[in-house]
């Protein structure tokens, strides 16, 4: 945090900002802040409103082709590709894995987008949230105490990573958290000791059927299959219409949970934090319990995803790992940090996104050029790409207040 | 104890702050009638260079102190280990008591909430929230700041209302009552200065410690922060503050504080201490009777001038 009124006037100052909030658009805020704070002349962002509004432009279009395609499948219109396409988007914007991680999306959010913590293990928090789950169920605990289970690991985990890294500063957190997150994942995959192996399965992981039943003994739906539109799925079971009800409705209600407490006065304390610890210090309040408190909290809601996220499927350690966590870093940034909704949309957008770029890709570019497996790869380069752009041009996200990402950062 | 028996002196009025000073010795460490904080033994070193070796330092209720001395004269270090920002080294050992407990060895948060509170030489505004956030932050024992509570709006509704109230009336008496909305970060340097100290103000201390008001503040903010330190002091605060500006120490406080290369090197008010020898030599220089505010000491053939006296003086000495 550099304060810039030593170098500045401050009767220069606020007659610079004046000039710079007239011409500055709507997008080019920060790098006009950037222009200002260097003293420097006024109006030469970093690049010319006409890329600008091009690229909003570009944006818009993208949207409206993501919903025409979706709603197009979703009608059984066939119209060839573009239809596969827009059924592949539609199945993976309604997929319990994306709710699941929009879910650890929302804990990342409390860390980093509300109180400024670095955690680079989310993954890690949904595997150790997941084996406290899926072993309770297959040693024989009742569903709500295996949920508990799964919490109170994660939540440990929180407080044994804290504890030492909190009164540090934010990046010694982040060093910490990516190596321990690997050490669970190997951990649980490792083939021995016994006693381990055993019950994490070492690994090929656990089996969807040893932890599945107990949620869908609740189910109230039947059990043949059912469809809305185009989406066809099994009401109750593995990939059913039962698991996708359950896991949107704690997406939901985990972002009520993260509204109800951001609007309060704990919320602005986190924000507080994130800004400068010491203010907040000097103010009187205890900023290394409030810190704990986000990371336990946080880490919660990364347990629960990491317990969503096997119920569609089985739980394999490896499909947690520093992947699933940098996929929940771009869904955060790309749907807007210290925003409610930022992060549901940003986990939807992230997958449904790449899909689009996959599917236009391998239909419309030769095969000789770019095969099915090299699209799925031109995929993944064009969201790492997409990425830095948004960090540069657009910090905010697509949802967050541009305001909150203007000074300093 | 003599004051003390007479009742308490109205604080607001210089003339009765002149009486009660006037009776103390203006040399280092000296006691005061009625000390609000007391220093002991207060060392910090970094690697082999001590900072700060004060033996006793007491500062008097109700009066603004200040803390002058030269760059490198350890007075934000002193201010940092009083206000639990830093740890003293061990060696000695320090002790402090304001309000007639003891803080040493306790976290800045605690200090904050016995009533000692401080502001920062680089302005800690928080940029990305609104000015009124910024203030609200500031009131203590909120209930809605503690986590299980937090999400049930009833049970911190009304205190917000009467903490909003709080804020407001603060903002308009440091003219920033406009600006609520704006976030902190799009405030002028000295607004953030206004800001802080007006934040400070949320947490109702007993004892509020300034860390260069002054520095980065045009002159025509730099009148109005005066007047409100001063109304501080009128509404019964004490105040300790460290400024380089020697008209503002001049103008506004009832008692100053040297330091040099870490210790305390003379007491007295403002008169009596710039005419003293140790402060001369530490931190005035030839010219103590000088203006140091004059403008035309930075001009290049009066700063040659004062060289060649200076070098002249300092052989003369020797």
């Amino acid at each position: 945090m550099v304060d810039d009124n030593k170098h500045t006037q401050p009767v220069q100052d606020e007659a610079e900002d004046a000039t710079v909030v007239d011409t500055a658009t709507d997008m080019s805020d920060t790098s006009a802040a950037v222009t200002a704070a260097a003293g420097g002349d006024v109006g030469r962002p970093l690049v010319s409103d006409r890329v600008r509004q091009a690229a909003t432009y570009v944006a818009w279009a993208v949207g409206a082709l993501i919903v025409l395609a979706m709603v197009l499948a979703f009608l059984g219109v066939d119209a060839g590709w573009p239809t596969e396409v827009g059924f592949s988007m539609l199945d993976a914007a309604v997929d319990p894995q994306t709710a699941a991680v929009a879910v650890a999306v929302i804990g990342l959010n409390i860390h980093f987008g509300y109180t400024g913590l670095l955690n680079f293990g989310q993954a890690g928090f949904m595997l150790l949230g997941a084996y406290g789950f899926a072993i309770s169920i297959s040693e024989g605990v009742p569903l709500v105490f295996a949920i508990l289970i799964g919490f109170a690991a994660s939540g440990l985990f929180a407080v044994v990573l804290g504890v030492p890294t909190l009164k540090l500063r934010g990046d010694y957190l982040a060093i910490v958290t990516i190596s321990a997150a690997e050490i669970v994942r190997y951990v649980g995959r490792a083939g021995s000791p016994a006693v381990v192996s055993e019950r994490t399965g070492g690994p090929q992981g656990i089996e969807g059927q040893e932890f599945r039943g107990p949620i869908n003994d609740l189910s109230f739906l039947g059990t043949g299959d059912f469809s809305i539109g185009s989406l066809d799925y099994i009401q109750t079971g593995a990939n059913s219409w039962w698991v996708r009800l359950v896991a949107w409705c704690i997406v939901l209600l985990c972002a009520l949970v993260v509204f109800l407490l951001v609007r309060s006065p704990w919320g602005r304390l986190l924000r507080g934090v994130r800004e400068d610890e010491d203010a907040i210090r000097s103010l009187g309040k205890n900023v290394f319990a409030i810190k704990m408190q986000a990371l336990v909290l946080g880490g919660m809601f990364g347990a629960l995803a990491g317990m969503l996220y096997i119920l569609p499927a089985s739980l394999v350690p490896d499909s947690m790992g520093r992947t699933l966590t940098f996929y929940i870093w771009t869904a955060l940034l790309l749907g807007g940090a210290a925003t409610v909704f930022g992060p549901v949309l940003g986990a939807i957008l992230f997958f449904v996104v790449r899909i689009l770029v996959t599917g236009i890709a391998d239909n419309t570019v030769p095969d000789s050029v770019l095969n099915t497996q090299q699209a799925g790869q031109f995929g993944w380069i064009v969201i790492g790409v997409s990425l830095m752009l948004l960090v540069i041009f657009r910090p905010q996200g697509v949802l967050g207040d541009k305001r909150e990402l203007r000074f300093n950062v | 104890m003599s004051e003390t028996a007479t009742g308490s002196p109205n604080l607001a009025d210089k003339a009765a702050r002149v009486a009660l000073m006037s009776g103390v010795a203006p040399e280092p460490g000296v006691a005061k009638p009625d000390p609000i904080l007391s220093v002991d033994n207060i060392v910090r070193r970094f690697g082999g260079i001590t900072a700060v070796d004060v033996g006793h330092l007491e500062v008097q209720r109700g009066i603004i102190t200040a803390l002058i001395g030269p760059n490198g004269a350890g007075k934000t270090t002193f201010f940092n280990l009083v206000t639990g920002f830093d740890r003293p080294s061990s060696g000695r050992a320090a002790s402090w008591t304001f309000d007639g407990r003891s803080l040493s060895r306790t976290s800045a948060s605690r200090v904050a909430r016995a009533g000692m509170v401080r502001t920062f030489q680089l302005t800690k505004a928080l940029n990305r929230m609104t000015v009124l956030d910024n203030m609200l932050l500031g009131a203590p024992g909120q209930t809605g700041e503690r986590l299980l509570t937090s999400w049930l709006k009833p049970t911190w509704a009304s205190q917000e209302r009467e903490i909003r109230d709080k804020a407001l009336s603060l903002l308009e008496r440091f003219k920033l009552l406009e600006k609520r909305d704006d976030f902190a970060g799009s405030l002028s340097g000295g607004q953030r200065k206004l800001l802080e100290m007006a934040r400070a103000l949320m947490t109702d201390p007993t004892m509020i410690m300034l860390d260069e008001p002054m520095a980065g503040v045009n002159p025509a903010l730099t009148q109005s922060l005066l007047g409100h330190i001063e109304s501080l002091r009128d509404d019964g605060m004490t105040v300790l503050f460290v400024e380089h500006d020697m008209h503002v120490v001049r103008h506004i406080s009832d008692w100053v504080v040297v330091m040099a290369e870490g210790k305390v090197v003379a007491e007295g008010t403002a008169e009596s201490v710039m005419s003293q020898e140790a402060v001369i030599d530490a931190y005035l220089g030839a010219h103590h009777d000088t203006d140091l505010g004059d403008d035309s000491l930075l001009e290049d053939e009066n700063f040659a001038a004062i060289e060649a006296e200076a070098d002249q003086e300092s052989e003369s000495r020797a």
